[in-house]
């Protein structure tokens, strides 16, 4: 059913640390292992050792450059997955209920047997969450690895999406953004958590915590700096005589 | 947005098809028997055969029936139903004139409305779109309204109203393509708010998370042909507009009206082709390609 629920049990999402991630790829890669043997019709790629390849994602990872102002300009890296927004546009625009968001726990699925492949959720999701699989002709989306999460036959430690499990800083975290008292929303709240596109009404409850600002130097670098008393600027004795024969040549 | 070429074959014949059907519900022209089953026909193969043409570019067109359960929420669902529920009561109405030449106008009237309420639900699977700015405006449906109204007029030989119904239409063209070339940029979305990083400062993308392309680029991100944008819009306004309202001003021959509503058709093609050919994703704004 494509009516988005009024209010689901709890908001399992992910909190994506802007500050920490340094762009390994490995969370991407990790998706792509997980996702193409377990849940649904396999990640496949086009062409994957030729002149043009192409395949299908759940998650990526961007890389910006942000010219502050003042000073040097930063690189970030930028891990991209659905949202699991509250109110989904992806879920309201499917003719055939294929899409969906679950009351217990806000995560948005596709129940491949029922999807057409039209598209058109793709082209309603503004974050680029969803991809068409080239090969089985159905929508792709991260599941918030709901095959992992929930999986007893699992050790319990690795009950976490598989980009959190992998992700080597520590940039994921994974949990209830539902409640307040969660580390998730704790942390959300500490660092200013924020929203992608907040203009476009989706509410998305997966978030993004902004790199922390960086370190300014201003005025001088170390009360001692001055008793450092830089090298000679002229030069003596065999150095002296060396730069004038030098010269003369 | 990559412009599909059975979606842009969809939503011209349909269009058409529907804005023709419209003009034979309210019983402009008037006809019964043979020449009423030609006038049905024409507009049942372009109405029908926009609709299968659709369902060329599923992933999986066997399951497209599953598209009328969604009528609650999605746009797309309602005119899977606007669109046969247009072509039975018009199927109807038609068997009266054909068969019995007994008009039924409360039937055709009924009809006519839902004809061009199918018009309406397609343009309103772009319009809802806030992801493409460029749709997401009430001047969408107003387009696809006056250019489908003008269409079957044209088609339904009544001449006097094709003519205004035309230069309408052409109007509300220009002032779509207008209002569109400003609307991403007044719609508030940048690379800014995409990242959350306008804060730090200017945001520029340094790399894309892969080499090769991907379905978002290849299917949201498609741009080309824009550099062409101004000419083919003249072209799509020569032809959809210009030429049949010249046309219609010579004196009334099959002929005539046959090249006037083919250069008609072919203007719409174009206007469509463009209207996604130009339409900008906000997703562009992650590969900074916008």
């Amino acid at each position: 059913m494509t009516q988005l629920p009024a209010s689901t049990d709890c908001k399992m999402g992910l909190v994506i640390d802007l500050d920490t991630c340094v762009g390994c790829h490995a969370c991407v890669i990790s998706c792509k292992g997980w996702n193409t043997e377990n849940y649904g019709a396999p990640l496949s790629d086009q062409n994957p050792y030729g002149a043009d390849p192409s395949g299908t994602f759940l998650n990526r990872v961007h890389s910006f450059e942000v010219q502050p102002k003042d000073g040097a300009a930063q690189l970030i890296h930028f891990p991209k997955s659905c949202l699991h927004c509250e109110d989904a546009p992806c879920v309201t625009v499917c003719p055939t209920g294929a899409s969906y968001k679950r009351v217990e726990d806000g995560i948005v699925l596709v129940n491949e047997d029922n999807c057409i492949g039209c598209g058109l959720c793709a082209w309603s999701c503004p974050y680029g969450a969803r991809e068409l699989d080239a090969a089985a002709g159905v929508m792709k989306k991260c599941t918030l690895c709901v095959d992992r999460i929930y999986n007893e036959n699992l050790p319990e430690e690795d009950r976490i999406p598989s980009c959190v499990r992998t992700c080597p800083s520590g940039a994921r975290h994974f949990g209830d953004l539902g409640d307040p008292d969660s580390a998730v929303s704790q942390l959300v709240a500490a660092r200013g958590g924020m929203d992608l596109m907040p203009e476009m009404g989706t509410r998305p409850v997966n978030k993004y915590l902004p790199p922390r600002p960086k370190d300014q130097m201003i005025g001088e670098i170390d009360v001692l700096a001055p008793l450092l008393a830089p090298v000679a600027e002229e030069a003596t004795g065999f150095l002296a005589w060396l730069d004038k024969t030098l010269e003369k040549i | 947005m990559h412009p599909a070429p059975s979606v842009i074959l969809f939503s011209t014949l349909s269009g058409l098809g529907f804005g023709l059907l419209f003009w034979l519900g309210l019983g402009q022209p008037a006809v019964t028997g043979g020449v009423a089953f030609a006038l049905f026909a024409i507009a049942y193969v372009l109405a029908v055969g926009g609709l299968l043409a659709s369902t060329f570019h599923l992933g999986h067109p066997e399951r497209a029936m599953k598209a009328f359960t969604q009528w609650r929420t999605s746009w797309l669902s309602r005119e899977g139903w606007a669109a046969v529920i247009a072509l039975l009561v018009m199927a109807v109405f038609g068997a009266g004139l054909v068969f019995l030449a007994t008009r039924w106008s409360v039937v055709g009237v009924v009809g006519a409305l839902i004809s061009l309420g199918t018009v309406f639900t397609t343009s309103m699977i772009y319009t809802q779109l806030k992801t493409v700015p460029r749709w997401h405006m009430p001047m969408t449906p107003v387009m696809f309204l006056s250019i489908s109204l003008a269409g079957g007029a044209l088609l339904a030989g009544q001449t006097r109203w094709a003519t205004g119904l035309l230069a309408l239409a052409g109007i509300v063209q220009v002032a779509h393509w207008m209002l569109g070339d400003r609307a991403f940029a007044t719609s508030g979305t940048t690379m800014a708010t995409a990242t959350g990083l306008g804060e730090i400062g200017q945001v520029r993308a340094f790399e894309p998370p892969h080499t090769g392309s991907n379905y978002l680029l290849r299917e949201m991100v498609y741009v080309v042909g824009r550099k062409h944008s101004t000419k083919l819009r003249v072209i799509s306004l020569i032809l959809m507009v210009v030429l049949p309202i010249v046309l219609l001003m010579l004196p009334f021959g099959h002929m005539i009206a046959a090249v006037a509503v083919v250069s008609h058709l072919a203007g719409v093609a174009a206007s469509r082709w463009l209207f996604f050919a130009e339409a900008e994703h906000v997703v562009g704004l992650y590969y900074g390609k916008r």
